[in-house]
């Protein structure tokens, strides 16, 4: 069974061929999620009854937080098929991931910022929330780092697989430092979607949204794990095929 | 909402939403010059195999 999967879809020459089969088809998906939460988002959604229009600014905070969060746990899931399975693409996926994931963490703390300003009168405030979403970000950064630092491919993805497993710790004190301490940040959105306190005007272009940045996450992964797939397997026979076609 | 200008919050949510097309760019658009570069990386390494 797991020969089978191996060599179906894990092993670099089949997922190169695969995921180009996939990838228009996440670039459609997003298109439309991103069109819908976009336009919906600004132009359909009420005006908060406290923070009128300025509330929009969620559209593409929280899907940003979201994905920030996403990504680094899928880096601890690429980093266990790693350490435990050895699978080639898994490391690849988990250093692609890396600076997507840095880019997004960094998107949930400017547009935070940018929301911060006009609703509490700061741009930044040494908050739980806040602070360990920047610890987040430099999570990243050190995994990015670590990466460059290390010269064997080997060691280089043992390496970043420990360190993002280790890392994974900081996602329950992100989810929770709104509960666990007293922040001036407001409370999880996400789960509030039980219970709806968020009339759905203005959640179904949320959802739309958060869809979009994971597929869009899907994507850019994708794109940059064929990239350094062809890199990784530059002694193959099937790269110098692909190369002279 | 009422205009762009979002009743006085326009500043502030276009510059959030700009931000992230500007973010989403800088994802999307180097991997394509990305694999132009690493083809190019294959092919010179293919041709010093052959030498």
């Amino acid at each position: 069974m797991w020969h089978w999967l191996n060599q179906k879809f894990l092993a670099p020459k089949s997922f190169y061929a695969n995921s180009a089969k996939l990838i228009p088809w996440i670039a459609l998906a997003f298109a439309l999620c991103f069109s819908y939460g976009l336009f919906a988002g600004l132009f359909i959604a009420p005006a908060d009854y406290q923070q009128g229009d300025g509330f929009r600014i969620i559209y593409v905070h929280v899907p940003s937080a979201f994905t920030a969060m996403a990504i680094y746990f899928s880096m601890a899931v690429f980093a266990v098929f790693t350490l435990v399975f050895r699978v080639k693409v898994a490391a690849i996926g988990m250093s692609c991931s890396a600076k997507i994931g840095a880019w997004f963490t960094f998107l949930a703390l400017i547009t935070g910022s940018i929301w911060g300003k006009p609703m509490w009168g700061t741009w930044w405030i040494w908050d739980a929330r806040l602070t360990s979403v920047l610890i987040l970000l430099f999570l990243y950064f050190g995994f990015i780092a670590l990466q460059s630092v290390i010269p064997n491919q080997q060691t280089r993805d043992r390496a970043g697989a420990l360190m993002a497993i280790v890392g994974v710790i900081n996602l329950p004190i992100i989810h929770y430092s709104v509960i666990w301490w007293n922040t001036l940040h407001q409370g999880p959105t996400l789960s509030k979607f039980a219970k709806p306190s968020i009339a759905p005007a203005m959640l179904y272009p949320l959802l739309a949204m958060i869809a979009a940045f994971l597929l869009f996450y899907a994507l850019t992964l994708l794109l940059r794990m064929r990239n350094q797939i062809l890199l990784r397997e530059i002694n193959s026979q099937w790269v110098a095929e692909l190369i002279h076609e | 909402m009422n205009n762009f200008s979002m009743g006085g919050y326009g500043y502030y949510v276009w510059s959030a939403y700009f931000i992230t097309l500007f973010v989403f760019g800088i994802n999307l658009f180097p991997i394509f010059f990305e694999k132009i570069k690493i083809k190019k990386i294959i092919r010179e390494h293919l041709l010093k195999k052959r030498l």
